[in-house]
């Protein structure tokens, strides 16, 4: 895992796993308190109290034809290794919040990445989810809401052009908010 | 052109795109179109999906060639990652493993183009003489 879009990839793929049908991806920066603060909600089936327990050990995945499972211990160690913290929450049939924290200036932070590509490679891979991704800044907040930009959304995985116009629409708009990378 | 920077930009941009669209292309389904599929759970993510992703749907484009290409999770390969399944219009889907830079291209342009199959393949639809 290089930047953090990896991070969230992956926690999304555990969401979807879970049966989740509304995922938000919450992201929070501020320069002036020096955090970084990455959450990911959804109503998938959730997590009961004893898995919960062994959720970022490497070695245990629900998975039965899998010896590992990295994904969320990936992200714990990253958080930690740049000051910060990771934080699970779940309750069974309600749905699970990830939380991961960072210190934004940490020479360890992983770098974001393509959080605009990200954004729309998830959309687009899953039409049927409603994704909700939120990003604030000391600047402001950007908001795509998938149920709002339905009409965009409707052929834009056969379309290259939309989605380089959703691209450099959610790529200005972070631009506005300065995004840190 | 100006930025894109509003909602209302967007739907300007595709209510244009829809004009110009031809019939035919319109009638398209996606069973008609070569339909491809980057595994992208944890091992592809941290081999390097993501950027055998992108360059895929900018290739695609640029070459001209209309497809679909989404995400997927663990095909069970994870020693071969990145893995990308590539389904040809009325054919059985194929896994190629190991997909680098290289190897897309060589995809798109002998396997996506002409039909001939490249190395790196991981026989996946293997079947058994009950299954027939």
């Amino acid at each position: 895992m290089k930047e953090i879009v990896d991070h969230i990839i992956d926690i999304v793929n555990n969401s979807i796993s879970a049966g989740a049908h509304n995922i938000t991806i919450d992201i929070q920066e501020s320069a002036t308190n020096d955090y970084l603060k990455i959450s990911i909600i959804d109503d998938g089936k959730g997590i009961d109290e004893n898995t919960i327990k062994k959720i970022t050990d490497p070695f245990f995945t629900t998975k039965k034809d899998k010896k590992v499972g990295l994904g969320t211990s990936l992200l714990k160690y990253q958080a930690e290794l740049a000051g910060g913290s990771f934080l699970i929450k779940s309750e069974l049939n309600k749905g699970t919040e990830i939380k991961a924290t960072f210190q934004l200036s940490h020479i360890d932070r992983q770098p974001m990445g393509d959080i605009a590509g990200t954004i729309i490679l998830l959309i687009t891979s899953h039409s049927n989810i409603h994704f909700i991704y939120k990003h604030q800044t000391d600047d402001g907040v950007f908001q795509i809401d998938t149920t709002e930009i339905k009409d965009i959304l409707n052929d834009i995985c056969n379309n290259i052009i939309m989605r380089r116009s959703l691209k450099e629409y959610i790529e200005e708009n972070l631009k506005k908010i300065k995004m840190t990378n | 052109m100006a930025k894109i920077t509003s909602l209302d930009d967007l739907r300007k941009i595709k209510k244009n795109l829809e004009e110009q669209i031809s019939l035919r292309e319109k009638a398209e389904n996606p069973e008609s179109l070569v339909q491809i599929k980057v595994g992208m759970a944890t091992s592809g993510i941290a081999a390097g999906a993501k950027e055998i992703f992108t360059f895929l749907v900018d290739e695609l484009e640029k070459r001209n060639i209309p497809a679909i290409v989404t995400q997927t999770g663990d095909m069970g390969y994870s020693y071969a990652e990145p893995t990308v399944e590539v389904k040809l219009p009325g054919q059985e889907p194929v896994v190629f493993g190991w997909v680098t830079k290289e190897k897309a291209d060589e995809i798109i342009e002998k396997y996506i183009r002409n039909g001939e199959l490249v190395e790196g393949i991981i026989p996946q639809n293997y079947k058994t003489i009950d299954d027939k």
